[in-house]
């Protein structure tokens, strides 16, 4: 494969052009209630052709991986149709690699039917709680091999993995009916998804506790969000406005988002990371060759980078990332998040509770959407917060409201800290991306909740 | 190849489905206000479904230009049987071919340069209207081509041609940032810019100001995209013939009932010419039709694909969509609201003393489908004052359920519109919605 893109790359005229191939497998086996209702594998080949000239961006996607020199002069014809200005892509040195997954566990290694009995395990296991109307388990495994190259001389071969099972429980009585998940993802272990009985038990018993939830009253109160929601917040609310995607052309939201600004507390620290051990957001490197790292987007509450792909970085006179990322070889990359972070502060959950009269503490969520300023997401469990203690569970709680508020209206941030063990997946432009999120707990001083 | 494939199939397997699909498809793009990239995306793949000793096996792959790819496709098919569900159903027989218009040539002929003086006309328009627009838009065209084929002999085979136009604007003020789009999809090659930039306009321009509302109950109107963003998402998975056979359907039991204002009626149907969810057959070579969902309130017909038909004991609707690498699944072509006698939105408006109007919701389908319960972000609404629009609301939600807010609707409009090329809804006013916002 590499003399062929290498070949393929020698003759263009472009300013810079490159060449993804990927080849996939994966397996799914899915429950709905107590039956299997499908088990399937697939196998992808496809790639693309991505160049610039003058600033404009030619793509050719294919899944017949021949003729990739004929690809190549398409993808430059249609890039100089477009471009009348300069491409300015960050420089990053030229890197020739090859990146071989590390599997604890292989998954491939394990057998079809040894990873449907332990599924049928699960389901036997959400089946034991009474009032279960109905569940959904999902199990998954994927290996992608990269091959990457591109005119500035970079090669790269790069695996990975992933697996993953994941749990949704409906609980019913009569007309009310309440649903609560878990999952479980890594990148690098099947270990991640065995022995989990006691975890799927507490989603379905939890889905029948909020049953007896009642809806919150709407208006604004002290929340505390727990880690993983925490998690999703930092995701939603700032990992998108720190996608330097939005924010090179867009003067005014540059000025908004410019380096030094405050937005939050001494305590208030944030991060994206391509390089948590075990998370679906890991890799090397991102699907422009650029090495991966931890960039902090928020360091003792001031705005200290962003996120960038080449030519972000390159129109905005910042360093690379590594952010660039394509749902699979038939898309251009995006600038996307890998695995963003609210770090640990020093505040314990106890003082946290005693510092609300009236409120409520949010845990786990069902989904969460932005549009730069504004946010919201929906809260799995929730409780009323009395006097500080832990009162009446509700059901249905969507938090809102606007980024830039909300985050100076963080006024604690906890001593502890745990990524989402489900893993996310991001959707932006129409593509879906595996992400991981990770806080501690956080104490919001106000905050929109939805009510009726 | 399918004709190879099935042959190979039908050796080890009693039954054996193939769908292939193929498709070419020319997005261009513009960003912050000029063009951006012109992208040429080619796909192709083939799915085999079979069923051996009674057991359903799937196998999806692009991979088929190597000696072999078609075997280890058959292999990973019989692989999966011996895990698979029990097949509930028999494939069709009769072989669909013709019917609905979805392939116009004029798509199909439409070159690069006309797509690029589609985007520029709709950007053009947008920016000699303010300047100060950030524009980003989006034209493309595709032409799709899907051969369905079982060992029964039953099948279809159409193209199916798209073309779209999207644009939206940021207008950002202070730290007060608005986001509006529009977009419009077709099988033929109608798709208006002037049309979808003076939506954008229209809804810029009412959104100029900002307005205050106080956290109360009140009449709350949807436009068509509001209502398929909000009120329309819980529906959809009740009326899923999988989430009726699981019982978690809050319809389940409902069948026949009157569980909506009278004033409701809503159709899935999949034989509406030029309509981007309209084909002759569904993913399994059943002929698409028109299923009455609700009639004047009462609940008609939940939709299914063969095996969960199958398995619940009901008809098959010619529901049965996929994705290439999954099975067939309850699901939507065209889902169609069908008008009233309230008037035009500007009507409805003209009735409300102290309201919201709903353009886009953010996260309102982000909870717990199965109660109804929804609440969402207002992502783009405006507050209705004396029969009139009175500025955009911001930092608000709307809360309710949406089986109680459809039993009380106050008026549904008579000026149907698509949103996205599959829905096409008239707006819709519910008396009463829970509206919160922030303290001020």
């Amino acid at each position: 494969m590499r003399e062929r893109i290498e070949d393929a790359l020698k003759q263009h005229t472009a300013d810079y052009v490159e060449i993804r191939i990927e080849e996939t497998r994966s397996t799914g086996i899915t429950y709905r209630g107590k039956d299997l209702e499908e088990v399937g594998t697939t196998t992808l080949l496809g790639g693309n052709v991505r160049a610039a000239v003058n600033g404009g961006w030619g793509f050719v996607s294919f899944n017949k991986v021949t003729d990739l020199r004929d690809k190549v002069s398409q993808a430059v014809s249609q890039a100089r149709l477009v471009g009348n200005e300069k491409t300015e892509l960050v420089e990053v040195t030229p890197v020739q690699d090859v990146v071989h997954v590390s599997m604890q566990r292989d998954p491939w290694e394990v057998s079809l039917a040894e990873k449907k009995q332990l599924m049928d395990s699960y389901v036997e296991e959400i089946w034991r709680t009474p009032k279960i109307q109905t569940s959904t388990v999902r199990y998954g495994d994927g290996y992608r091999k990269q091959y990457f190259g591109n005119s500035t001389g970079t090669y790269i071969e790069q695996e990975r993995g992933r697996v993953s099972a994941h749990f949704g429980v409906v609980a019913r009585d009569n007309g009310n009916v309440q649903q609560s998940r878990a999952g479980f993802a890594s990148n690098e272990d099947y270990g991640v998804v065995e022995g989990r009985h006691a975890d799927v038990r507490e989603a379905a018993e939890k889905a029948v506790d909020m049953l007896d939830a009642q809806p919150p009253k709407g208006g604004e109160f002290k929340v505390i969000l727990d880690s993983t929601l925490a998690g999703v917040f930092a995701h939603e609310a700032f990992g998108h406005l720190s996608e330097a995607d939005h924010v090179y052309e867009n003067d005014k939201l540059r000025e908004i988002m410019v380096l030094g600004r405050t937005f939050g507390g001494r305590f208030l620290n944030i991060s994206d990371s391509g390089q948590v051990p075990g998370l679906t957001g890991s890799f090397a490197y991102d699907d422009e060759g650029v090495p991966t790292g931890k960039q902090y987007l928020i360091r003792e509450g001031e705005l200290v980078g962003r996120l960038h792909s080449r030519e972000t970085a390159g129109k905005m006179n910042e360093a690379p990332t590594g952010n660039a990322r394509a749902q699979s070889y038939s898309v251009p990359p995006l600038v996307r998040m890998r695995n963003t972070a609210i770090e640990p502060g020093e505040t314990p959950l106890e003082d946290m509770l005693a510092e609300v009269k009236d409120g409520v503490y949010c845990k786990n969520w069902y989904g969460g959407q932005t549009s730069m300023e504004m946010f919201t997401f929906s809260c799995m469990e929730a409780y009323a917060i009395r006097d500080g203690k832990l009162a009446e569970p509700l059901r249905g709680v969507n938090l809102s409201g606007n980024v830039f508020t909300t985050l100076e209206n963080i006024v604690a941030v906890g001593n502890d800290f745990a990524w989402d063990p489900a893993g996310g997946t991001c959707g932006k432009g129409g593509q879906s991306a595996p992400v991981g999120d990770g806080s501690p707990h956080v104490l919001i001083s106000k905050c929109l909740v939805g009510g009726q | 190849m399918l004709e190879a494939l099935l042959d190979k199939a039908k050796k080890t397997a009693e039954v054996a489905e193939v769908l292939y699909h193929e498709s070419t498809e020319l997005p261009i793009s513009f960003e912050a206000n000029r063009m951006k990239s012109i992208n040429a995306r080619e796909s192709s793949g083939m799915a085999l479904r079979i069923i051996k000793d009674g057991r359903i096996g799937l196998g999806y792959s692009t991979k088929l230009s190597e000696p072999g790819d078609l075997d280890a496709l058959v292999e990973s098919a019989v692989e999966s049987a011996q895990f698979g569900a029990e097949a509930k159903f028999t494939l069709p027989s009769t072989y669909t071919a013709n019917g609905v218009i979805i392939f116009d040539p004029a798509v199909e002929a439409l070159s690069l340069d006309n797509l690029v003086a589609l985007g520029t006309e709709a950007l053009d328009l947008l920016r000699n209207h303010d300047e100060e627009f950030l524009c980003d838009v989006g034209a493309s065209k595709r032409v799709s081509n899907v051969r369905l084929l079982n060992s029964h002999g039953g099948g279809t085979d159409y193209r199916k041609s798209v073309v779209s136009l999207s644009a939206s604007i940021n207008l950002t003020r202070g730290e007060d940032l608005l986001d509006v789009w529009h977009y419009a999809l077709s099988c033929r090659a109608d798709v208006n810019p002037q049309a979808v930039s003076q939506r954008i306009i229209q809804r810029v321009e009412a959104a100029r100001s900002n307005a205050e509302v106080t956290t109360k109950h009140m009449p709350v109107l949807f436009t068509p995209q509001g209502l398929g963003s909000t009120l329309m998402t819980p529906l959809r998975q009740a009326f899923s013939g999988k989430t009726v056979l699981e019982g978690a359907s809050p319809l389940s039991d409902k069948l026949g009932e009157q569980m909506f204002d009278e004033k409701l009626s809503i159709y899935d149907d999949g034989t509406i010419d030029h309509a981007v969810g309209s084909s002759p057959t569904d993913d399994e070579g059943i002929p698409l039709q028109r299923t009455p969902l609700v009639e004047n309130g009462y609940v008609r017909t939940f939709i299914y694909d063969l095996q969960t038909a199958g398995l619940a004991g009901a008809q098959p609707t010619g529901n049965g969509e996929r994705s290439p690498n999954s099975l067939p699944a309850p699901g939507y072509h065209n889902v169609v609201v069908e008008p009233g006698g309230g008037g035009s939105l500007d009507d409805l408006i003209g009735g409300i003393d102290e309201g919201i109007l709903v353009e886009y919701t953010l996260g309102a389908s982000m909870g717990n489908l199965f109660s109804g319960d929804f609440s969402g972000n207002v992502h783009l609404g405006y507050k209705i004052e004396n029969g009139k629009l009175a500025g955009r609301v911001k930092d608000t939600m709307v809360a309710g359920n949406c089986y109680e807010a459809l039993k009380n609707i106050a008026a549904i409009g008579s000026e149907p519109e698509w949103v996205g090329g599959s829905f096409y809804a008239p707006p819709m006013l519910v008396a009463d919605l829970s509206v919160s916002t922030r303290d001020s």
